[in-house]
């Protein structure tokens, strides 16, 4: 029993960290229908901004906030140079282009910092370890599963409480229609752009903690599963995300945890597939409608 | 049209014969080597990539003995240049790279480190008859190919080889900590981490003791929590982890934090500064591995290579530095005992070195090229190396 505690207890927070990637991508994706492939290496580059800004001597928290600032104008950036062009063109092509940053963003990482792990230095976050009942858990699992709250929350409030919210709903349901009626379509899909890509630079930051690791592919695993955690949500839907990336990782666990370690990732991709089939639209997604 | 077409064929002939012909030529570099100043020896090394800090200190351990071997006059009367490359840590790099240097006229290769990135340079070097002495590659299979039983002609190591470690670790932790119930974690993408497990298994058991759990991992695999709260709850006396540094570390960090304080073992894929920032310093406590050597051991000539590194890196030198060390001298020793740079007469004289006197111990070659030599077993205090003691495995 204690085991099985323990088992979702590890699962829990490996799924928060799945559901904060997913967070950032499922938003861009409810708000311009693109699964932005280069979300995982934004991460990455996050990561890495941190980790400098923690060398130079910033604490926690500024260097926290210098690499979702890093993050969010390379995220602007990036849709302005790779996106805005093909993205009336065709999904397709934007697709494609994202999985070219993507590829883009880790080679040069690791042509200018080398491929090897660097690590955070002891004591940028204090660590501790709580034991409860004998289940163990420590104040890491803590702040990412915080966070992820946090971040739900507060762009739940910026999507449906607020004016660049409204924009950006109404980007969301028909562009064409929007600029129309007076909306700055590019201007909405740049500002989605960088709350996103603070959201993913917080994550890798947390990440690299999390872990103790940073290196150039480091975004690439993490980035898949939250892509599986988004669409098992419901892709678009933020509250999903978050319960995707939790029973994502959940299962993981258990699946590694009682004797399958080496069939934890293709539990992962087999449960995309099996969304995909049954219900294309995630646990927490809406119907499509199909405009005419 | 006609002309241009005649013409056509015969410049793919002319191209087709100069690459012949430079192959032919790469194939002999031995005259170019010998007739220039210098002899040029292959360096082909991890220097980025997962394993890079392998590589860069076999590297290191290269260019400083041929640094000093060069200062004290060269061979034959010649200066050694390392030709230095850096295959990223990829098996197809690793391949790529030995080709280049064979086309450089490089009368024998030192690396790369890794089992399976010397696999992937081997074959080109063996068909071009020149010597690959690799420093850190452990696994059997490179220096003896189990299907066809054959030796590989041209594969020497300066390392032990794996079931040494396992069978070195296995005693110890039988006889000397009266562990009886082990797990072991293996990644089962790594031949080497394989390898090792299996053996250690084999040995461990052979004496009496018992593996009461078994798990594996791949190298993309970051939280490993949930394999180790399944291991505690089969209640072992210690750990097995034969794999590399950068994801041992993970795992004893998020070992303790579980709260589990068995010993945790391991081998020399451990060696790295790195492991300890990794796993943290206090969490790096009753963790014990296999190595080639230690730094500190007294030996006169052992501490003169370590102040001699220091001096020059800033560091001081792990495992795969000094092992890069003695392949250096080696290689210097083959070409002295040789005569000539000639890669055959090199592989010949390898095959009779007798007694060599390295910094990681007497290294002699047994029929399947394999040195005979004492494995160190190291324990990590608080992050801190300390020798436990020498073991000689039964071969």
């Amino acid at each position: 029993m204690q085991d099985l505690l323990q088992q979702l207890l590890n699962g829990l927070s490996q799924g928060s960290i799945y559901a904060l990637i997913a967070v950032g991508y499922t938003m861009i994706y409810g708000i311009i229908q693109l699964i932005n492939f280069a979300h995982g290496d934004v991460i990455m580059v996050g990561a890495y901004v941190a980790l400098g800004a923690v060398l130079m001597g910033f604490g926690f928290i500024p260097s926290l906030l210098i690499a979702m600032l890093v993050c969010a104008v390379l995220g602007v950036l990036i849709e302005r140079v790779a996106y805005r062009r093909v993205r009336p063109v065709s999904r397709l092509a934007a697709l494609t282009s994202a999985i070219g940053v993507s590829l883009f963003l880790e080679y040069t990482m690791m042509y200018f910092l080398g491929a090897d792990i660097r690590t955070f230095p002891p004591g940028v976050l204090a660590e501790r370890t709580y034991s409860l009942g004998g289940v163990m858990i420590t104040n890491k699992d803590l702040l990412v599963l915080g966070t992820t709250v946090i971040l739900v929350v507060v762009l739940q409030y910026i999507i449906f409480r607020t004016r660049t919210g409204k924009a950006m709903r109404a980007v969301s349901f028909d562009g064409q229609a929007a600029q129309l009626m007076g909306v700055n379509v590019n201007n909405t899909v740049a500002i989605t752009f960088f709350i996103g890509s603070a959201m993913a630079a917080a994550a890798g930051m947390l990440y690299g903690i999390y872990f103790n690791s940073v290196q150039p592919l480091m975004g690439l695993m993490p980035g898949l599963k939250a892509f599986i955690a988004a669409v098992l949500g419901g892709i678009g839907s933020i509250p999903g995300a978050m319960l995707g990336g939790i029973l994502l990782g959940m299962t993981e666990s258990l699946v590694a945890g009682f004797g399958g370690s080496m069939y934890r990732d293709a539990v992962a991709f087999i449960i995309l597939i099996l969304i995909l089939l049954i219900k294309p639209t995630g646990l927490l997604g809406k119907g499509v409608q199909e405009k005419v | 049209m006609k002309f241009w077409r005649k013409r056509g064929k015969a410049l793919a002939l002319l191209t087709v014969l100069t690459f012949v012909f430079g192959v032919f030529a790469a194939g002999c570099g031995d005259n170019a080597a010998e007739n220039g100043d210098t002899i040029k020896i292959g360096v082909n090394y991890e220097l980025s990539g997962p394993v890079a800090t392998y590589g860069t200190s076999c590297k290191n351990g290269i260019m400083l003995a041929f640094e000093e071997i060069n200062k004290d006059g060269g061979v034959l009367g010649k200066d050694i240049e390392g030709l230095v490359q850096d295959n990223k840590s990829q098996n197809r790099e690793a391949r790529n790279i030995a080709e280049k240097l064979v086309s450089q006229g490089v009368v024998a290769v030192i690396g790369p480190a890794t089992t399976g990135n010397v696999r992937a340079a081997e074959p080109v070097l063996s068909k071009a008859k020149i010597t690959l002495l690799a420093t850190a590659a452990t696994a059997p299979e490179v220096t003896y190919n189990e299907k066809t039983k054959k030796v590989r002609d041209y594969v020497f190591r300066v390392c032990i080889i794996d079931p040494d470690q396992s069978q070195v670790m296995s005693n110890y932790i039988f006889d000397e900590l009266k562990l009886k119930n082990g797990a072991i974690i293996v990644d089962k993408d790594n031949d080497y981490s394989v390898g090792l497990g299996r053996t250690f298994k084999e040995f461990f058991t052979a004496k009496g003791g018992k593996i009461v759990a078994e798990e594996g991992f791949v190298p993309t695999d970051t939280a490993f929590k949930p394999q180790l709260t399944s291991i505690a709850s089969k209640k072992p006396d210690f750990i097995y982890i034969p794999a590399y540094y950068n994801q041992v570390g993970l795992i004893i960090k998020q070992a303790r934090e579980l709260g589990i304080d068995l010993p945790i073992m391991g081998a020399d894929g451990w060696d790295s500064p790195k492991l300890v920032s990794l796993a943290g310093e206090g969490n790096l406590s009753q963790c014990y591995f296999t190595n080639h050597y230690s730094i500190e051991d007294p030996a006169e000539h052992i501490q003169n290579f370590i102040n001699a590194y220091k001096e020059k890196h800033d560091t001081t030198p792990d495992a795969f530095a000094a092992l890069g060390y003695d392949a250096g001298y080696l290689m210097a020793e083959a070409i002295k005992q040789a005569g000539s740079a000639d890669p055959q007469k090199i592989q010949d004289a390898l095959l009779n070195i007798k007694d060599f006197e390295g910094v990681t111990g007497k290294l002699s070659y047994d029929e399947k090229h394999n040195p005979i030599k004492e494995v160190s077993i190291i324990e990590m205090v608080d992050g801190k190396q300390k020798l436990i003691k020498k073991m000689q495995p039964e071969h």
